[in-house]
């Protein structure tokens, strides 16, 4: 399993992981998922719960990224089906953009 | 998001508002010709170039006439600087299409930046901005240059602290801002209001798109054709605005590694900038990130031939050949674009 460094000076204790759920599985209550096509993700706002995880799921043809400015997350280069699980366990809202093209983003409120 | 239906032109003036411009009627959109190209085709092209018809504002900061005076204000005021020399339109002068003309900006003591000063126009479009793309709103972006040691080097602190002792600016940012304090906050939210109203008219190109066949030169439509295939510039300046809002390494010949500063320094961002949108262009020389190009000709040829191969380079730059006549109408398309916007008035700053 491949995890990407995240800085936890925010206070949010992001876990980014590519490869699937098993990583954060002890961590998160539920996990959701959220696909990543045609430059876009399959949802524009959604809200979670605290300690929820999101899966994002590149069912692009092209790279992608997912990058969180708020938790200090960056993941690195996202291959077409390739997947990045984020923990959200703070409360507060997020954008969630791809680093690649920033037209792709997705707020996310945790409650 | 919220959004302002009023016509730019009125907007831009700061006169009376009128009414958004009429939704283009499907059957115009096909009346557009170019020859020896599908009709189909064209007008494929030309329906991801319709313009919007009217101003996004964000929920968390929508628009009042009241913040984008405020805002005006403040961009002209060369106290925002710690040597209260100069002000945000120093660089982003609306006589050079909101830049300033020079290879790279001028800052603090006027050193020369590493940058060519992007233009503010059309930024109410913008997904994240600056070069590299570190701020993600128009807000945040605000203050980045106020702050910056090399640019305008004006502590926030002591900035707010100048705003509060002028009566004039206490009573405009009550009335922008009632029950709240000059801050941080009201001080980027004025100054987006106001530059998210910096839009460029309607140029001859869009007449075109619209439907007057007589809008723009035979030449400037075998361009636009161009645009969207032989060249491909399409591939990254598209839309009304003619940017994806993405970062790209073109193969420029620079030392800067770009987006890669901001993305953990990982090597698919090095060299990477983000993509300018291309209206009222002619107007904004000198071009690229860094200034080094001169002219919309020799930017053609850096496309077509000129960009260095490396590891980090786009996969959509790809060599193409032009013959002279077609260059020649790539750049009369890229003068199309150029609109006829209004006077800008000075404001008389508050005392």
């Amino acid at each position: 399993m491949k995890y990407f460094g995240f800085k936890a000076s925010t206070g949010a204790a992001a876990l980014v992981a590519v490869g699937g759920l098993g990583a954060i599985s002890a961590f998160a209550s539920t996990s959701h998922v959220v696909s990543q096509a045609e430059k876009a993700f399959s949802t524009k706002k959604m809200e979670v719960a605290v300690g929820d995880s999101i899966t994002f799921v590149n069912d692009d043809k092209v790279k992608h990224n997912i990058v969180i400015k708020k938790m200090d997350v960056s993941s690195g280069i996202q291959k077409p089906g390739e997947k990045i699980d984020v923990l959200f366990d703070k409360n507060g809202k997020f954008k969630v953009r791809c680093g690649i093209h920033p037209k792709m983003k997705v707020t996310v409120v945790v409650k | 998001m919220n959004l302002l239906d009023i016509s730019w032109r009125s907007l831009i003036a700061g006169g009376v508002f009128a009414a958004a411009m009429p939704a283009m009627a499907a059957e115009q959109i096909a009346t557009r010709t170019v020859a020896g190209v599908d009709p189909a085709e064209l007008q494929k092209m030309i329906e991801l170039n319709v313009r919007p018809n009217a101003i996004p504002f964000p929920e968390e900061n929508p628009y009042s006439v009241e913040k984008a005076e405020l805002g005006k204000m403040l961009f002209f005021d060369p106290r925002l600087s710690g040597s209260n020399l100069l002000s945000c339109a120093s660089c982003h002068n609306p006589s050079f299409g909101w830049e300033d003309g020079q290879p790279t900006g001028a800052g603090h003591g006027m050193n020369r930046l590493g940058r060519h000063t992007p233009t503010v126009l059309n930024l109410a479009w913008g997904e994240i901005f600056m070069w590299d793309g570190r701020m993600d709103s128009l807000e945040e972006q605000a203050l980045g240059p106020i702050q910056a040691d090399v640019e305008m080097a004006q502590p926030l602190d002591e900035l707010i602290a100048e705003l509060q002792a002028i009566e004039g600016y206490r009573e405009l940012f009550a009335a922008a801002f009632p029950d709240q304090e000059i801050s941080e906050e009201t001080i980027g939210q004025a100054i987006a209001t106001y530059e998210r109203t910096i839009v460029s008219n309607r140029a001859p190109f869009d007449h075109w798109v619209d439907g007057d066949e007589s809008a723009i030169s035979e030449s400037a439509k075998r361009g636009f054709v161009i645009y969207n295939t032989k060249a491909n510039c399409v591939a990254c300046h598209s839309g009304w605005n003619m940017t994806d809002d993405s970062f790209h390494d073109i193969g420029l010949d620079t030392d800067d590694v770009g987006r890669a500063a901001e993305m953990n320094d990982m090597p698919e961002f090095k060299h990477a900038f983000k993509t300018p949108g291309l209206r009222n262009i002619v107007e904004r020389a000198p071009y690229m990130h860094n200034g080094s190009l001169a002219t919309l000709g020799e930017v053609i040829d850096h496309y077509a031939t000129g960009f260095a191969e490396r590891p980090s380079l786009s996969d959509d730059i790809k060599p193409f050949e032009l013959s002279a006549a077609e260059k020649d109408d790539l750049i009369a398309f890229l003068e199309s674009l150029s609109s006829e916007d209004d006077p800008v008035e000075i404001p008389v700053l508050p005392n």
